[in-house]
């Protein structure tokens, strides 16, 4: 019986993390299928939206809800001005070029915190807090089911966001074809700020969950995060909003089930491990369409 | 044939048919130039149409009528030359801009949102003309049905020109070929476009589908009372139905006029139809 108290509430917390991934992985997902960018900023937009939350709890005393507000605007803004500064004067340039100046934003985030805030761990005050529920011998903390239910909800508000409404079939005419689109009427300039700004948004709100398990922010909390995330979205088919999602769960359950097997240690390198056996046996991920070679 | 053909009338840079002659010409093309690099691939080109003028650019292949089309859409910015569209310059105009001025265009090569139903790859084509704001998205206003709704039925209409509705949730790349040509020209009209470029449309068709083409583009233009103009190999689809014609050679216009004075002027035969007698004859 203790087994299966320990395997459900492992799965609980499997799913609580894969939350988070999801979200983030979210973000590369779009932002990749738009415009061919595996944007390695993303995970340090979860930094500076944490930044955002322990400051603004902190030294204004701001109220939990409006901080996650807050932080969920500015690294909106960062999101698109990112991407106005830094990538959209590359879109005609060789893709790699555009890789390195991810990269490049990635380590001045990282640094820029670590300048200003010092490198050591900020710790946030409680964000969520209630009781602790017990089901079926196992415990499901209050920020679990929050995570959970608000991933839920962004998911399905996303997808009806990208299916049926004006901006999302916008999207994804650019992210077939940019040029045609263009010549449809199609605004890509707004378009792609409108794809970084939802990434962005979306990190922040998986920043704002991470936190209310656990309540540290630091300037590389978003690399180690990001990058799982992005095993995620390549997991599930990167450029498919549906594999992202899949993506994260898997990645968080399968680190979860690595923990309860007791091995703990090794939960980095399976994730890791994941991520080779995909790019080796089905290279376009789980939900990803066979990739063609643009021409 | 449908309708007995227009008289073209001389007006301020060109000829235009006479019904046209009251309102200013929709398109206009003043010395259009483009070079890449060192290669002229289009020069001095000179080119008038009117507001409901059906205009054909023909030309043996690499004359450079689809490097015309990008000129005109804005896809390349001319070196030289200026394009008007209603009179006005779209120097320095972003594409979509060009576009939301009036210019729609189709494809050589089919350039459809494939993974994207048929509904949606029409309702792309109205982006410019719904004004909701995304907050009206999100919060489902009645303003975000109400349009989304108006837009659903008119991508429906749009697609009854061609008897396409029952396929609107077909993903574009599942239809045959000539559906999905059709369905370019469906989404191009949904841009609500002042002229309508069409680039090579019967294109793979055989002579009936041909035929249905000619009669739908005349349908288009009646209806909506706009300018086409077509690019075309087929000299029965071109000689049938434009009204005015120019034959491009190495980036130059060689001839301009109606379809009996191209079809009759001996430097055209010589270009483009072959030598008299020659198996090209039409």
């Amino acid at each position: 019986m203790a087994f299966f108290s320990t395997l459900f509430s492992q799965i609980i917390n499997g799913l609580q993390s894969g939350s988070i991934y999801a979200l983030v992985a979210l973000g590369y997902s779009m932002v990749y299928g738009i415009i061919m960018l595996l944007n390695f900023a993303h995970g340090d937009i979860i930094m500076v939206g944490a930044y955002v939350v322990w400051l603004s709890m902190t030294s204004f005393g701001l109220h939990p809800f409006v901080s996650i507000l807050l932080a969920v605007v500015v690294s909106t803004l960062l999101g698109v001005v990112i991407e106005k500064v830094a990538y959209a004067p590359l879109r005609s340039s060789p893709r790699l070029s555009l890789l390195i100046t991810a990269i490049g934003i990635s380590f001045l985030l990282e640094n820029g915190f670590q300048l200003i805030f010092g490198a050591g761990a900020k710790v946030v005050p409680t964000l969520i807090s209630g009781p602790t529920f017990k089901i079926g011998g196992a415990n499901i903390s209050t920020p679990a089911l929050v995570t959970l239910g608000v991933t839920v909800v962004i998911m399905i508000a996303l997808t009806l966001l990208v299916q049926k409404t004006r901006l999302g079939r916008a999207m994804r005419a650019v992210s077939e074809d940019m040029g045609a689109a263009q010549l449809m009427g199609v605004n890509i300039n707004t378009t792609i700020s409108f794809t970084f700004a939802l990434g962005s948004a979306l990190a922040a709100v998986a920043s704002a969950l991470y936190l209310s398990s656990y309540a540290q922010a630091s300037p590389t909390m978003g690399s180690m995060l990001g990058l799982k995330a992005f095993v995620a979205a390549v997991l599930g088919g990167i450029g498919s909003l549906p594999g992202a999602m899949l993506g994260g769960f898997v990645i968080g359950l399968a680190e979860a089930l690595v923990s309860a097997a007791g091995l703990s240690v090794w939960k980095d390198g399976v994730v890791f491990a994941i991520l080779i056996v995909v790019l080796l046996v089905r290279p376009s991920g789980l939900l990803g369409k066979p990739m063609k070679e643009k021409v | 044939m449908a309708k007995s053909k227009e008289k073209l009338v001389p007006v301020e840079g060109g000829v235009i048919p006479e019904r046209d002659a009251g309102t200013p010409p929709v398109l206009e093309a003043r010395h259009l130039g483009i070079d890449f690099g060192g290669l002229t691939a289009v020069d001095d080109f000179n080119f008038i149409i009117g507001r409901t003028e059906i205009g054909g650019l023909i030309g043996p292949n690499g004359a450079g009528k689809t490097t015309i089309f990008n000129l005109l859409t804005n896809v390349y910015q001319p070196t030289r030359g200026k394009i008007l569209v209603g009179g006005v310059d779209t120097r320095g105009k972003k594409t979509y801009e060009v576009n939301r001025m009036g210019i729609a265009r189709t494809f050589q090569n089919i350039r459809l949102f494939k993974a994207l139903p048929v509904l949606d790859n029409v309702l792309i084509g109205m982006q410019g003309q719904m004004q909701y704001r995304l907050a009206g998205a999100v919060l489902r206003l009645p303003s975000y049905w109400k349009q989304e709704k108006a837009a659903r039925e008119k991508a429906l209409e749009l697609l009854s020109i061609f008897g396409m509705e029952s396929l609107a949730y077909t993903p574009a790349g599942s239809l045959p070929y000539g559906a999905q040509r059709r369905l370019e020209i469906v989404r191009a009209l949904a841009t609500g476009p002042k002229v309508l470029l069409l680039d090579e449309p019967a294109a793979g068709m055989n002579p009936s589908e041909t035929a249905e083409l000619m009669e739908n583009i005349r349908k288009i233009r009646d209806t909506f009372q706009i300018a086409v103009v077509l690019i075309e190999h087929d000299m029965n689809l071109v000689m049938g139905i434009c009204e005015g014609i120019a034959v491009l050679n190495y980036g130059q216009i060689i001839a301009k006029g109606t379809p009996e004075e191209i079809r009759n002027n001996p430097q055209v035969i010589e270009a483009y139809l072959g030598r008299k007698g020659g198996a090209a004859g039409c």
